[in-house]
């Protein structure tokens, strides 16, 4: 049958894109092999130059099938499933990207992407022997990396199995539904399914090429490590391999914190890190990168610590996958909010096998090669730099392979077939740990930059690290004193150990900041490790701050009657806190420091989503108004009732606070049927509803200011009533009626509070008195309910972020000797451009 | 590399092990009528909402009050409370992991956790539907 309007071109090329991507990785792996493990140098030299046209040619072919991928998306084309299921007319165009990472097949190749510049890069800068000697080993690892990538998005069908899934399949293929007969079904379908709703955020444009670079180099390390294996030399790896480890640490963590500040913004869950699978998914390669790169560190300067080294690059990468594997395979399904759904058990089998071939391939290199693995065989003094550095490892280490086995859980149930569960207090099984994990490492960041490699002079340790002890001792007391952590919720045991990580983080700065200061005589240019440490310990302190004295300030307790906290009788327990609050409109509530007053509710640009103006008033003790400002949480408030909500958010200096519609009417549902009661009345008389009584005090003709803001053009009358509620609350009253060019308008007036609306509805028959008009609705008029939090400290958080993410590129710079004007705009636009997002943005 | 580095490596692995143990504290999956054989134990119960029964909730009234009936695979039926906002899209939801205790014949759940059609659109079925409403 002929279908109208289809545009099948694009889609016919990007096939034929997609499968030369395949052809060409693997060309240009094999050649790379042959280049690595040919015995002649010429012989390997003309494989190598082979094999560069040909990931050269891989590289364009990749960049050639995101191009037609976007090119449908942003033509709306939704024959192809894919713009079908992404995009839709209303979308804003920055998000159409985000459209294409959303997608499985999307974000693989947004990996892929990465994998081909940074390949590019490494073949533009082998110049010299040496360095093409180790281009020829990374570059075979990347490429057959890109074999798997090419395949997951190859669409192509083996006998009964289907390899991959192809971006560019076709709607009417893939989903049977009867209107899909029709040779016209396009012009029926009028739009697309569109992003998800909480992926319209400006983050999800930029934190998922962040996090997928982060990903994609810590193959770089990695094919490092398995080259020196290749090629037996087991050491000299390290050296060029350094450089890419810092990067890669350094661009995973900023990608986790770009997450966690999506889902600070745009989650609901309140907060930035909630130990979920996905997270932590992504949060064991970072831990152990940055163990591996502190060993790395300790190689170079004492040749200790190699097997240590190659254990923890090859390890950061096989969790990479790991967490590919977790993820998008839809294993976690019970366990997460937000992992991709399985995408067919032909896809899993393909991702699975990706994992296995590498882990098999990288470990058997390793444990084969193991005993020619050079190891110093000498007695170790612990009073040097490299013993402690090397206990710092593998506490990074280990913490990752705790969470990496909580996170395991639902892989373990499979395996075993056993029905473990998160405990009830997921938080909190995770933090009791790490918080020990944050003293060890605070401590150790403090005080091993103090000694020496190999040796350090007995005595000297001590007098060093008096000063730093000592302040931080005043800092942390101080801290106790005048901002205490106020997180009883688990005890006095877990108190103190905030306490002893607070201490280690401040500590950390302080004695990172001095060490800048007198150990390298403020010598910034190899500063980086310290600003790295720093920064890491000013994150901690921002997360204990935050999250230990995070405050709900919607709580029950907060509001104008204090309400006993009582037991339940059902549980037993202490009343759950009851963390959700109504605001009716224009009734102020109280909430915490706060006065807060829902103002009003507008639409937004895109179909169902719903803005509150929420008013927000901060009091002294003579009730006049400190500060005010207000804040617009948003929701989507789909077809069926159901919603999406966004945050909004205030940022001081100090805190945040943070609030969001947890529950909103439809507004199109909420139609009225009562109706408007009439009554007589004269100046003076008195009228009764069932919440109280109205008084009319005057009866105003030719009004020119009234509270609608309206001037009339002809005649106007106006009712000033005054309406006592049974609470003794007072308000006024002002319908008016105004006659404009012979025609009648009413203007009623709406006590909210009273869910109550007042008309002027005429006069009587012997014109001594008006009829008044009185409705109670019996249906609610409007509010909203809303949680509202207080994160003291946040922004320290996003400040360490910073600091850290500036420490590692300073290091980076320094080790692969860049020249001085880029680095200093590397460094210069990394900085400033994460202080803009971070800080500035919102 | 040698006594020290063992040495210590034992410590931290006993101190790893311990903390192991101690946060070993998992719960389980359980089936309606397994759960009620544990009555007060934190379990996770994979279930369905029961679209027969009403959903009671009255935003306005108490917004910290759901309660709706939920079953499972074999068959158990419960009422359910959860004294929190009705979660989004609630009504769609295909399956629900409900966390918490039961308490004689009610269900008190602190979390709830939705397998949402909308936001697994790669579910096939999910967008046959979308295209049904749509044409």
């Amino acid at each position: 049958m002929e279908f109208a309007g289809e545009h099948l071109l694009p889609g016919k090329i990007g096939h034929v894109f997609v499968l030369l991507s395949f052809v060409s990785s693997l060309l240009a792996a094999i050649s790379y092999l042959y280049g690595t493990l040919l015995k002649q140098p010429e012989e390997r030299n003309s494989w190598i130059r082979l094999a560069r046209k040909l990931f050269i040619a891989h590289t364009l072919t990749v960049f050639a099938v995101f191009a037609i991928i976007f090119y449908i998306c942003s033509n709306h084309q939704i024959e192809y499933l894919f713009a079908y299921k992404h995009t839709s007319k209303e979308l804003e165009f920055k998000y159409l990207l985000a459209c294409i990472w959303e997608d499985q097949s999307g974000s693989f190749l947004l990996w892929s992407i990465w994998h081909c510049i940074m390949g590019v890069f490494i073949i533009f800068r082998a110049n010299s022997d040496e360095k093409k000697s180790w281009e020829a080993p990374v570059m075979a690892l990347v490429a057959l990396v890109q074999v798997f990538l090419a395949m997951m998005i190859m669409g192509v069908e083996l006998g009964p199995v289907k390899l991959g899934n192809s971006p560019f399949m076709l709607t009417r293929n893939e989903i049977s539904a009867p209107i899909f007969e029709r040779a016209d079904y396009l012009s029926m379908i009028k739009d697309g399914v569109g992003l998800n709703v909480l992926l319209r955020n400006y983050w999800m444009v930029i934190h998922p090429p962040v996090l997928f670079l982060g990903f994609a180099s810590t193959l770089i390390p990695f094919g490092y490590a398995v080259g020196g294996l290749l090629t037996k030399r087991y050491g000299e790896w390290v050296k060029p391999a350094l450089p890419w480890t810092i990067f890669s640490a350094c661009m995973l963590g900023v990608g986790i914190m770009m997450g966690g500040k999506w889902a600070y913004e745009s989650l609901s869950f309140g907060g930035y890190w909630a130990w979920d699978p996905v997270e932590n998914a992504s949060l064991v390669p970072w831990l152990i990168i940055t163990g591996g790169l502190h060993t790395m560190l300790i190689f170079k300067a004492t040749r200790h610590s190699l097997r240590a080294s190659y254990t923890f690059i090859l390890l950061t990468f096989l969790f990479v996958l790991y967490s590919t594997f977790l993820t998008r395979t839809g294993i976690l399904g019970d366990t997460s909010v937000h992992a991709f759904t399985e995408a067919g058990s032909a896809m899993n089998i393909l991702i699975l096998s990706f994992l296995l071939f590498f882990t098999l391939i990288s470990l058997a290199l390793f444990v084969i090669n193991l005993r020619k693995i050079p190891a110093l065989h000498k007695e170790e003094e612990t009073n040097t730099r490299e013993f402690w550095m090397f206990i710092a490892s593998l506490v990074f280490f280990l913490s990752s392979l705790f969470i990496s086995f909580k996170t395991s859980l639902p892989v373990i149930n499979k395996l075993f077939h056993t029905t473990m569960a998160p405990p009830e207090n997921l938080e909190f099984s995770y933090n009791k740990v790490m918080v020990l994990v944050a003293v060890i490492l605070g401590i150790l960041s403090a005080v091993t930059q103090y000694m020496r490699y190999q040796t350090t002079p007995p005595g000297t340790i001590l007098k060093k690290i008096a000063l730093p002890t000592f302040i931080a001792a005043i800092v942390t007391a101080l801290f106790a004193w005048l901002l205490p952590v106020q997180y009883y919720k688990e005890g006095a045991g877990f108190l103190a150990a905030i306490y002893a990580a607070l201490f280690a983080s401040v500590y950390a700065v302080v004695a990172n900041a001095l060490y800048i200061q007198t150990g390298l005589n403020g010598k910034w240019k190899s500063a980086g490790g310290s600003l790295a440490h720093l920064g890491f310990a000013v994150m901690i302190i921002g997360m204990i701050f935050s999250s230990g004295n995070k405050k709900v300030i919607s709580e029950e307790k907060f509001k104008t009657v204090a309400l006993p906290t009582s037991i339940d009788p059902l549980t037993k327990k202490e009343d759950n806190p009851a963390e959700n609050i109504n605001l009716i409109r224009h009734v102020p509530n109280k909430m915490g420091d706060f006065s807060v007053t829902y103002l009003k509710d507008s639409a937004g640009h895109e179909t169902g989503r719903r803005f509150y103006n929420v008013l927000f008033e901060r009091k002294n003790n003579s009730r006049s108004t400190q500060e005010q400002f207000i804040l617009q949480p948003d929701v989507y408030i789909m077809k069926d009732n159901n919603m999406s909500s966004n945050p909004d958010i205030k940022s001081y200096l100090s805190y945040d606070v943070f609030t969001y519609v947890s529950y909103a009417m439809n507004p199109e549902k909420n139609t009225d049927t009562s109706q408007f009661r009439i009554s007589e009345l004269k100046e003076g008389d008195t009228l009764f509803y069932s919440k109280g009584w109205m008084i009319l005090d005057s009866v105003v003709k030719n009004v020119q200011v009234n509270k609608f803001g309206i001037t009339p053009n002809g005649p106007s009358v106006k009712a000033c009533l005054r309406v006592h509620g049974k609470d003794g609350r007072e308000w006024q009253a002002a319908p008016m009626i105004t006659i404009d060019s012979m025609q009648i308008k009413q203007y009623d007036d709406t006590l909210y509070a009273e869910n109550l609306f007042v008309q002027f509805a005429g006069v009587s028959q012997d014109q001594q008195r008006i009829k008044v008009g009185v409705k109670e609705s019996s249906q609610l008029i409007d509010f909203v309910t809303l949680k509202a939090y207080v994160f003291p400290g946040i922004n320290l958080v996003w400040i360490g972020l910073i600091i850290m993410t500036a420490g590692f590129v300073l290091s980076t710079i320094q080790r692969s000797r860049m020249k001085k004007w880029a680095a200093a705009a590397f460094l210069l636009i990394t900085t400033v451009s994460m202080l803009y997002m971070f800080l500035l943005a919102h | 590399m040698k006594k020290t580095h063992i040495i210590l490596l034992v410590v931290i692995a006993i101190a790893i092990g311990g903390l192991l143990a101690l946060s070993a504290d998992f719960s389980t999956y359980d089936t309606i009528q397994s759960a009620r054989e544990k009555q007060g134990k934190y379990v996770h119960l994979i279930a369905k909402l029961d679209r027969t029964a009403p959903i009671e909730y009255d935003p306005a009234n108490n917004p910290n009050y759901l309660a709706f009936t939920a079953t499972d695979s074999l068959g158990g039926i419960t009422k359910v409370v959860y004294r929190n906002t009705k979660p989004t899209e609630l009504e769609h939801s295909e399956r629900v992991v409900l966390k918490g205790k039961m308490q004689g014949e009610v269900f008190e759940c602190s979390e709830i956790l939705l397998k949402c059609p909308s936001k697994y659109k790669d579910d096939k079925k999910q967008l046959e539907k979308t295209v049904e409403q749509k044409s």
